[in-house]
């Protein structure tokens, strides 16, 4: 057995490092939610729920909640099954299959706001692009940017892009990870692709797919730097998601106490709904079941 | 007679795939093309658009050279220039970029794996919590969404005279990639033989030695998913750049972001977006290599 003395030398390190970088400034933010801190005001005193009180009142907050919500649904619902499809076609041996899953993991590694801006130029209304491709099947220009409904779209076709090679690769490596004798029972009591597919690939697939989606869930619900450079929240306020919104509140109105209850209330019904997210599709794909490693 | 029912049902199935095949081979590679084309046309658009000028803009969009347009290389020639003479000056964002992704990657991978070894390989206790819950804290910090921890931030770093500084960023960043490198590499050294630390210990190692001797060696190809994921995220970290740095510290997103705003022409911001991904690219094909061998299978298995 090794010497469990030098356990702490081992793990210390890092869990302080966390604490002091991530923890303290969460209590911090805490502590500043029930201060009246702003630009006239810049000082820690102490004003009680006032804030949360204002916060459970402010219609934009929840507005932006909905659509952060609503867009990260479109997002990983289209990540997953286009992700998922592109992985199943590359998973047995192709002619190219190098090829192409070099070339569909290259998005989810580029600079998400490096190419929103490029993505701008790609909807631009009458110089970009995609109103031109868009034209050469005879449907007219869209205005992509200064419409809600369109540049809503736009925003979820740059994720999508971006994304589904995220879930594309997990959900490869999952497949690639899948033992090989269900498969061979499968074809002695001749079953199709299909039915292959639903009773052994699926079922098998199942808490591969759960940890893809968490994942992903998590990660595009901090969904902003798109928006930044893309839409500035808007037309209107049709495409901004909360952390945009507490980017403006806090960091350029300056209103830190405010923002600091709005994202405490952010954060928490973010953890309780992924917390309630989880548990129940585990229970609905996988069943009762303990976690695989010991 | 009932023996028989299987045989002839897979000689059935057999017959009817051969045409099925074909037809199923010629739609998948018409969707592999298709999304590749999707993939990449952000890409060839920002190349094209890099070698415009005004005429190959302003009529609509254009996008074969020569043909549509006449090329220049002025897009790329202003990533040098000053900002006087009309240029962005690319490098010293990009120095800056460099230096706080490499430093940021570092210092949480070293922090990262030996967290992640001692958590493979000791028992931690503190009340009812043990090793699995330690390292669920350590990868449930990604939840927390930049935004949330962007005002402490801010007022810390104030209060330390850390704002709008190299290493103010470092630490940030530090925090940001601990818990990928935890959850990468707990894995990795799981699947290790824990006899390959007592063989070691028996040589005379100890348990440091141990670790950076015998078994991170054997632990190259997680090191390498971890380190590129590390430099990915940090490079491309976009918010804690924006409001956490200014003046004096300029890193590469917010260099182009802000040029987006400033109605530098396309060209320029083309050839600027280009050059700002392109080892990210380089990065994609060398991680295509290890994650494609199943590398991650485990550890999203959670």
């Amino acid at each position: 057995m090794l010497d469990s003395r030098y356990k702490h030398i081992f793990l210390l390190p890092a869990l302080l490092a966390l604490v002091a970088i991530i923890i303290f400034p969460l209590i911090y933010t805490v502590r500043l939610s029930l201060s009246g801190w702003d630009v006239n005001f810049p000082e820690l005193d102490y004003i009680g729920w006032d804030n949360y009180a204002r916060a459970i009142a402010d219609g934009r907050f929840w507005d932006s909640m909905g659509t952060l919500y609503l867009m990260v649904l479109f997002c990983v619902v289209f990540e997953y099954l286009l992700g998922f499809a592109l992985a199943l076609m590359l998973w047995k041996e192709v002619t190219a299959g190098r090829f192409f899953r070099v070339l569909f993991i290259v998005p989810m590694c580029v600079t998400p706001v490096v190419m929103a801006v490029v993505w701008r130029t790609i909807f631009h209304e009458t110089l970009g692009p995609m109103n031109d491709v868009l034209g050469w099947f005879g449907i007219p220009a869209v205005p992509w940017l200064s419409k809600s409904g369109p540049a809503f779209a736009a925003v979820i076709i740059i994720d999508v892009w971006q994304w589904t090679s995220f879930m594309f690769i997990l959900l490869l490596a999952g497949l690639m990870s899948l033992p090989r004798e269900p498969y061979e029972a499968a074809q002695i009591d001749g079953a199709g692709p299909i039915r292959t597919f639903v009773h052994v690939t699926f079922p098998l697939m199942a808490p591969i797919t759960l940890g893809a989606l968490i994942i992903r869930l998590i990660e595009s619900s901090k969904l902003m730097e798109t928006i930044y450079a893309l839409t500035s929240g808007g037309p209107g306020s049709s495409t901004e998601t909360t952390s945009y919104l507490l980017y403006i509140r806090g960091l350029r109105e300056f209103q830190i106490g405010y923002t600091a209850s709005l994202s405490i209330i952010y954060l928490a019904i973010m953890i309780i709904a992924l917390t309630i997210f989880a548990r129940s599709m585990s229970r609905l794909m996988i069943g009762r079941q303990g976690p695989v490693r010991a | 007679m009932s023996t028989l029912e299987p045989v002839r049902e897979r000689v059935r199935g057999v017959a009817m795939t051969g045409l099925r095949a074909d037809l199923y081979r010629v739609l998948k590679y018409a969707a592999l093309i298709a999304w590749a084309i999707f993939v990449v046309a952000p890409f060839l658009w920002a190349l094209s658009t890099s070698f415009k000028s005004d005429p190959g803009v302003v009529g609509g969009a254009t996008y074969i050279p020569f043909l549509e347009y006449e090329p220049t290389v002025d897009g790329w020639t202003a990533l040098f220039r000053d900002t006087s003479s009309g240029g962005i000056s690319m490098q010293g964002p990009y120095l800056s970029s460099l230096v706080v992704s490499l430093i940021s990657t570092a210092i949480a991978l070293f922090l990262g794996t030996l967290a992640a070894y001692g958590l493979s390989r000791f028992t931690f206790r503190a009340g009812p919590l043990g090793n699995n819950d330690i390292t669920f804290f350590f990868i449930s910090q990604r939840i927390m969404p930049p935004a949330v921890l962007a005002i402490p931030y801010f007022l810390l770093l104030r209060f330390t005279g850390l704002l709008d500084t190299h290493l103010g960023l470092i630490l940030v960043y530090v925090a940001m990639l601990l818990p990928i490198v935890v959850w990468v590499m707990v894995d990795f050294f799981n699947t290790v033989p824990i006899e390959l630390d007592e063989a070691a210990l028996i040589d005379g190692c100890n348990p440091i030695q141990a670790f950076y001797r015998i078994i991170l060696p054997n632990c190259a190809p997680g090191m390498v998913v971890a380190t590129l994921l590390c430099i990915i995220f940090s490079w491309s970290d976009f918010f804690f750049a924006l409001t956490l740095t200014f003046a004096k510290v300029q890193l590469l997103p917010p260099t182009i972001v802000i040029l987006n705003s400033n109605k530098v022409p396309w060209w320029s911001l083309s050839a600027s977006a280009l050059v700002s991904v392109l080892p990210l690219v380089i990065i994609a094909f060398v991680l295509e290599r290890y994650l494609a061998r199943g590398t991650l299978a485990g550890v999203i298995r959670e």
